[in-house]
């Protein structure tokens, strides 16, 4: 459900910054991983690469997508400037040359413009070739809010993109941007043929042949697409490198659920690639332990499975102001509020649900910190609250509060009951993960009722069952942030606590208003040096931590996928799609 | 001699005349008792009805009872039915789920059964009705379900939540559900038996001797077309268990920590080759449930047969 969720949350994300944001060092550039390890690879040694996705794509066009398997299955066609590569930073392996910095003079000093060197002679599949012109005509589809595109967060606060020779492409941000790699880098931009897309702008974008059917710069091309069924590829002979790919042809069949993939890639062996195992570990390690025939492909990016707490108040009673920023949660924000959270944070049992239902390491680690992923950024000074786990001390610390026991089980203080509604979305690993919960927080005092939701309405803003409504006392989901956190973290300030003023359309769940919050982000808009963004990111982390906004379950793997033993060169990426570097596959 | 003659040949008569009066119940109850595979069905039904009833009186170890140690064992004497992979008894989620499951299955095709009885008796029987009637019928066919389930689960949930607590209301809401979209077969299976025994002599017959609509219906047409609906009835009971389970797989159900045979079936189903007598327990329950409840409608159905009363 990530990935449903990745895209309902794309608001926060796709925008984030990147450490690269300084003024005074460079951003560095990463090698190219699995470039070296590709060098025997020869074009079309290989015959049919099957990749299994058990959502199935319904689009082809990146920009229309509904879900990351959209996203995913276009990658292999369509091409970003740059990817974000496995250590967070970009990766010069799409259309542009290399990447720009402040060093090599493709970032002004003033954080403004990108000026980006496209690599030479590339072509499109249909043999024509491709200019600054086919990246600045991306952006302006991007850009124009008549499109309706899922991409366009990336677009916003982007000034101008324009193509300064055929070969140049410069970006220009309305205001210093730290994050400067925001246009043109990993699942947002891919860059599209203006001369497909040139009579469909506006509106009639979604009514474009090349949606099922995009010309591209990448190693394959479509030759059929069933919708909601399978895409097939053949590869792309104008594809720039000689080389690549390896494969003559990509079946990439969607549909299934993730057992049933598990089980094509460690059982039958059916396919090569099987993508998002979100499978229980009590069945995915036995599957992936003993299989002969593949392997568990993983990594971690900055994916957390959290549980938030309200800070409004959520009572039907409340009519219209229901969960309004401007009501106070009965006992999670009021006089003992700290407390009650504490509390509740110190019944929360993380280390058995990373043990026993995430397996230990096998797709996630007890989780701690909300920004993580980049060493650099990872707070220290949570270790210490987040390893205790007593539901007795919880206990005791409500009692000396003056939260007494009744004789129904439930603490409750000044005819308020510590009655709580948890929901999450339909999903066998947070069903048992609520299981869990329940019992530790029961055993605390609280009374815990369960509820879960299809995850594509708890995604959907409108939805009085969804994430963003959170019409309930705490809810359980997973996000993931983009190298650089701003605006990740800036989805618990003040003024985007959610509600019926914006639709339900900001990012602050939680209703949390805390201005000494509030000014950290705000410091992070301005602060260049690198050292002081990281103690910045550390210090917002640690609010959010502490003060128990948010209680951090399990620091999940971000890529969990089945590949054959066969496969080679599969380098995965916690940052971007996991199809970022489909080119080098081989066997 | 002759006097003696008279007295014997009287009294046959007289015994005759002593029998309690027969009522179509006694009669199809003193049938139903020859047919033994009924009659083990009903044997088997009750007794999982008092195993589900008096089960945690008797059986105290909780369902939340999370052992981590103890995770996928198979049956022990500590665990008759083992556990499952957070280390729960199956034997006590398999006596609370049946709770939930015979009352779901029961009460729900009690509803669909009474609202299809009810339509399709008036549809068959007054003629001006029958077209609206069949029409609504087949408007309730045509509705596409999940899309349904969805709005009346979110008009609903909220409602019957406040108004009588989350197990109540939810149980409330989901028997309703499933009885609501269940009786249209009913509906033209009585229709269709009306049509033709309203045309037969002994309604006629009935109707001659001055009977008003209500008694025709209830007493000389519905007991003859019994038979099918309560055939449909007893296969709705195992279809409604299992549409309960799909209800919780889509989240529309009874909250996930609530065991219902489907639900604990549904769980299990992943780990089918790991720990098989996790779907075993419930799968069996539900079979034999359903199985149990299909013999004694076969019984009933033989039962109420006129034709066949001796």
């Amino acid at each position: 459900m990530t990935n449903q969720w990745r895209r309902a949350a794309a608001v926060v994300a796709v925008a984030a910054m990147t450490l690269a944001a300084c003024g005074t060092t460079p951003p560095a550039a990463s090698s190219t991983p699995g470039a070296s390890a590709t060098v025997a690879s020869k074009r079309g040694a290989g015959d049919d690469l099957k990749i299994l996705y058990w959502q199935a794509p319904t689009i082809l066009n990146a920009h229309l997508a509904t879900g990351t398997k959209d996203s995913d299955a276009a990658r292999l066609v369509t091409e970003p400037l740059a990817s974000y590569g496995p250590d967070a930073k970009p990766l010069a392996n799409g259309l542009a040359a290399e990447i720009p910095t402040v060093a090599n003079g493709g970032v002004s000093a003033d954080l403004l413009t990108v000026t980006w060197k496209l690599k030479q002679g590339v072509k499109w599949s249909d043999g024509t070739p491709f200019t600054a012109d086919d990246v600045a005509f991306t952006f302006s589809l991007m850009a124009d809010p008549k499109t309706a595109v899922s991409t366009s967060d990336a677009a916003e606060g982007v000034k101008s993109v324009v193509a300064k020779d055929a070969n140049t492409v410069v970006v220009t941000y309305a205001a210093a941007n730290p994050n400067i790699y925001q246009w043109g880098v990993g699942t947002c931009c891919y860059i599209l043929q203006k001369k497909q897309f040139e009579a469909y702008q506006g509106e009639k974008l979604k009514d474009a042949p090349g949606n099922l059917k995009p010309i591209g710069t990448g190693p394959y091309v479509v030759d059929s697409f069933k919708s909601g069924d399978v895409v097939t590829y053949k590869m792309n002979d104008q594809f720039r490198d000689p080389n690549k790919p390896y494969f003559k042809s990509v079946t990439f069949k969607g549909g299934g659920d993730a057992p049933s993939a598990a089980r094509a890639v460690f059982q039958t062996g059916d396919v090569d690639y099987a993508w998002n195992l979100q499978v229980e570990a009590g069945i995915l390690k036995p599957m992936a332990d003993t299989s002969s025939k593949g392997k568990l492909l993983t990594v971690y990016g900055s994916s957390v499975e959290r549980i938030l707490l309200n800070f409004a108040d959520p009572s039907a009673s409340l009519g219209d102001k229901r969960g309004e920023p401007d009501t106070k949660h009965p006992f999670f924000n009021g006089a003992d509020g700290k407390i009650v959270r504490t509390a509740l944070a110190l019944a929360t049992d993380r280390k058995t649900v990373a043990q026993q239902i995430y397996g230990d390491g096998l797709s996630g680690k007890p989780g701690c910190n909300i920004v993580t992923g980049v060493p650099d950024y990872e707070s220290t000074a949570t270790a210490d609250f987040c390893s205790k786990f007593d539901t007795a001390a919880a206990g005791k610390m409500l009692d000396d509060a003056g939260w007494k026991l009744g004789s129904d089980n439930v603490r409750a203080k000044g005819g308020i009951k510590l009655s709580i509604v948890y929901q999450t979305t339909v999903n066998a690993v947070r069903q048992k993960t609520q299981d869990i919960m329940k019992k530790n927080w029961e055993a605390a005092g609280f009374k815990v009722e369960l509820k879960s939701v299809p995850a594509d309405v708890f995604f959907t803003n409108t939805s009085p069952d969804g994430a963003n409504h959170f019409w309930a006392d705490v809810e359980m989901f997973t996000n993931n942030s983009d190298p650089d956190f701003t605006n990740y973290l800036n989805g618990w300030t003040s003024k985007q606590a959610t509600g019926k003023a914006n639709n339900w359309n900001s990012a602050n769940y939680n209703r949390y208003q805390n201005p000494a919050f509030d000014t950290i982000i705000d410091s992070l808009r301005s602060e260049k040096d690198p050292a002081k963004r990281a103690t910045l990111f550390k210090q917002a982390n640690d609010i959010l931590i502490l003060d128990v906004v948010i209680i951090p379950v399990v620091t999940r793997t971000q890529v969990t996928s089945g590949i054959a033993n066969t496969l080679k060169n599969v380098v995965p990426t916690g940052w971007d799609s996991e199809m970022y570097a489909v080119q080098d596959f081989s066997k | 001699m002759a006097a003696t003659d008279v007295e014997i040949a009287r009294l046959p008569a007289s015994v005759e005349l002593k029998r309690p009066a027969r009522s179509l119940w006694s009669d199809a109850w003193h049938q139903f008792r020859r047919h033994r595979l009924a009659m083990a069905g009903l044997f088997t039904f009750v007794t999982l009805v008092v195993f589900v009833l008096v089960g945690p009186l008797v059986y105290h170890t909780r369902i939340d009872n999370i052992d981590f140690t103890m995770s996928l064992k198979g049956p022990s004497p500590e665990h008759l039915f083992g556990t499952d992979d957070l280390g729960r008894d199956m034997l006590a989620r398999a006596i609370l789920g049946g709770r939930v499951s015979i009352a779901v299955g029961i009460t729900s095709v009690l509803l669909a059964i009474t609202l299809g009885l009810t339509i399709g008796a008036l549809a068959g029987y007054f003629v001006k009705l029958d077209s609206p009637l069949m029409r609504l019928t087949d408007l309730f066919l045509s509705l596409p379900i999940l899309p349904l389930l969805l709005v009346i689960v979110y008009l609903f949930r909220d409602s019957l939540r406040a108004a009588f607590g989350p197990e109540l209301g939810i149980f409330l809401m989901i028997v309703g559900v499933i009885g609501i979209l269940n009786w249209m077969p009913v509906a033209r299976l009585v229709r269709a038996s009306f049509l033709s025994l309203k045309q037969k002599e002994f309604v006629e017959a009935a109707r001659a001797v001055g009977d008003p609509d209500s008694r025709i219906i209830m007493k000389h047409i519905i007991p003859n077309v019994l038979s099918p609906v309560l055939v449909a009835a007893t296969i709705g009971v195992g279809g409604a268990i299992l549409t309960e389970s799909t209800l919780s797989f889509l989240g529309l159900g009874f909250p996930s920590d609530t065991p219902t045979w489907g639900r604990l079936l549904f769980d299990a189903k992943d780990y089918i080759d790991i720990a098989p007598h996790w779907a075993f327990f419930p799968g069996f329950l539900i079979f034999l449930t359903v199985l149990s409840i299909n013999y004694v409608g076969d019984g009933l159905r033989d039962a109420l047969d006129p034709r066949k009363t001796s």
